[in-house]
């Protein structure tokens, strides 16, 4: 079997155009799910029961249900619905969001009650309210702690978005796909794809290593 | 005038009650010893006096302030009560210097310049001027209880609570506590210590408390109490503590 990678040269332009997108679409949808994660994890540590109730049911509708289906429910079936008509991008990077907000969400949770009571105790022994409590105390112990399982987190997402080949969003997996159409590389055009997503999941990689490094991990 | 004031206080934590019906007026100046077993009630008792416990009947005035009054009347009572923990709490990611300075900027909203100005001073008088710098683990537990004093006087308090504050130290570190808070004392400062240390008791305490089963049994002078205990139950007590 010979190979031409003359091909992979020739798609390269398309396919960094694809992992730009990819990257923009796990950035903006990161973005968002860190913001919803936080509110989320936040409300089921120290909600009172509603808020709490409204934070689980939204973690469980979302763990509970493939990443796919919810896409799907998102492009075909809310158009319908409700009549919100969402361009396929925007659709792909509000799954991103509300996917990642819900296992965020639970990573936030476990960060804050794992920083012992104490600590929170002397904060308001002090007089302090409870918000500045959680912002200058716990918060910031709880966020070193945080940081390996988000970096799973940012990684799983970033690969998620290869699930929106199915919405026509031209994402890296979509190009690869388009490529593979015309060319019937196969070898050739799947491994640069995966050489891609490597190169940016080890440069996420990099970038939370060097985060954790960088504070104090207590 | 009197600084705490326990009006027929009960607290429970579900079926188990602490605290049954404890009346006890503590007033300025005082240094009041909490002895007695473990379970009697005498953390928890020191612990509703800044509410981190909530009392369930009765009602608790600090400083003219009562406990039930709500949250932000709360916060002005734990602003007056400083407390020191038996696991000293120090934030660890923050400096000796920044622990102090914290409560005085965030509570007392002083200025950074002026807060860790403060900081130094209170690190100077409980012996630590040149450990600012230092994290809590790079303290030993002597050396971490002292900070956590000045954290707590940083908040410019009427009144200090110390939670067992020698409990958790090995017996060579605990005198290094004892001396900052028996210089404390002869300053006039308002306390309120549960130990098991007799010789603080005898020496710096004012008046010496014995709790059991959730009530106040006995409470008098340390060095008569201590000298010569009519109560049985303080008297197997204290044999078993020397």
């Amino acid at each position: 079997m010979d190979f031409d990678w003359s091909v992979v040269v020739e798609a390269m332009p398309t396919l960094l155009g694809g992992a730009r997108l990819t990257i923009i679409i796990t950035l903006i949808g990161l973005a968002g799910g860190m913001t919803l994660g936080v509110a989320a994890g936040v409300m089921r540590a120290y909600g009172g029961p509603v808020l709490n109730a409204i934070a689980l049911v939204y973690i469980e509708i979302i763990r509970g249900t493939p990443m796919l289906v919810q896409v799907m429910f998102i492009y075909f079936a809310l158009p319908m619905l409700a009549n919100i008509r969402v361009d396929p991008l925007s659709a792909a990077i509000t799954a991103i969001m509300i996917n990642a907000g819900a296992y965020i969400a639970e990573i936030v949770r476990g960060a804050l009650l794992s920083v012992h009571k104490g600590l929170s105790e002397a904060g308001l022994a002090l007089g302090l309210p409870n918000w500045k409590v959680l912002f200058y105390i716990v918060g910031p112990l709880a966020f070193r702690r945080m940081i390996p399982p988000l970096g799973n987190q940012f990684i799983i997402s970033l690969k998620d978005t290869s699930l929106f080949i199915v919405i026509g969003v031209g994402e890296l997996t979509r190009q690869g796909q388009d490529i593979m159409s015309t060319t019937f590389r196969a070898v050739e055009v799947w491994s640069a794809v995966a050489i891609l997503y490597l190169i940016m999941t080890g440069m996420l990689t990099v970038v939370l290593r060097i985060t954790e490094k960088r504070m104090r991990i207590l | 005038m009197s600084m705490v004031e326990f009006k027929s206080v009960t607290k429970a934590f579900g079926a188990l009650t602490v605290l049954r019906d404890v009346d006890l007026t503590i007033d300025a100046g005082e240094v009041v010893v909490l002895i007695g077993p473990s379970g009697s009630g005498k953390s928890t008792l020191l612990r509703c006096i800044n509410a981190l416990e909530t009392i369930n009947g009765g009602d608790l005035i600090v400083d003219g302030v009562s406990v039930k009054e709500g949250r932000s009347r709360v916060r002005m009572i734990r602003q007056e009560a400083g407390m020191v923990f038996q696991q000293f709490n120090l934030f660890p990611q923050m400096t000796a210097l920044e622990n102090v300075a914290f409560g005085a900027r965030q509570v007392r909203k002083l200025a950074k310049k002026e807060a860790h100005a403060l900081a130094q001073d209170l690190l100077a008088k409980v012996g630590l001027a040149d450990r600012g710098h230092h994290y809590p683990s790079e303290l030993s537990g002597g050396q971490q209880q002292r900070v956590a004093i000045a954290r707590a006087l940083a908040v410019k308090p009427k009144l200090m609570l110390f939670d067992e504050p020698t409990s958790a130290l090995d017996p060579e570190l605990r005198h290094e506590v004892l001396r900052v808070m028996q210089q404390l004392a002869e300053e006039g400062m308002t306390m309120v210590v549960v130990t098991h240390e007799m010789s603080f008791a005898r020496k710096v305490g004012t008046r010496l408390i014995f709790m059991e089963n959730g009530k106040i049994s006995v409470d008098g002078n340390p060095a008569h109490l201590l000298d010569h205990p009519e109560n049985p139950r303080l008297r197997d007590f204290l044999q078993h503590v020397h």
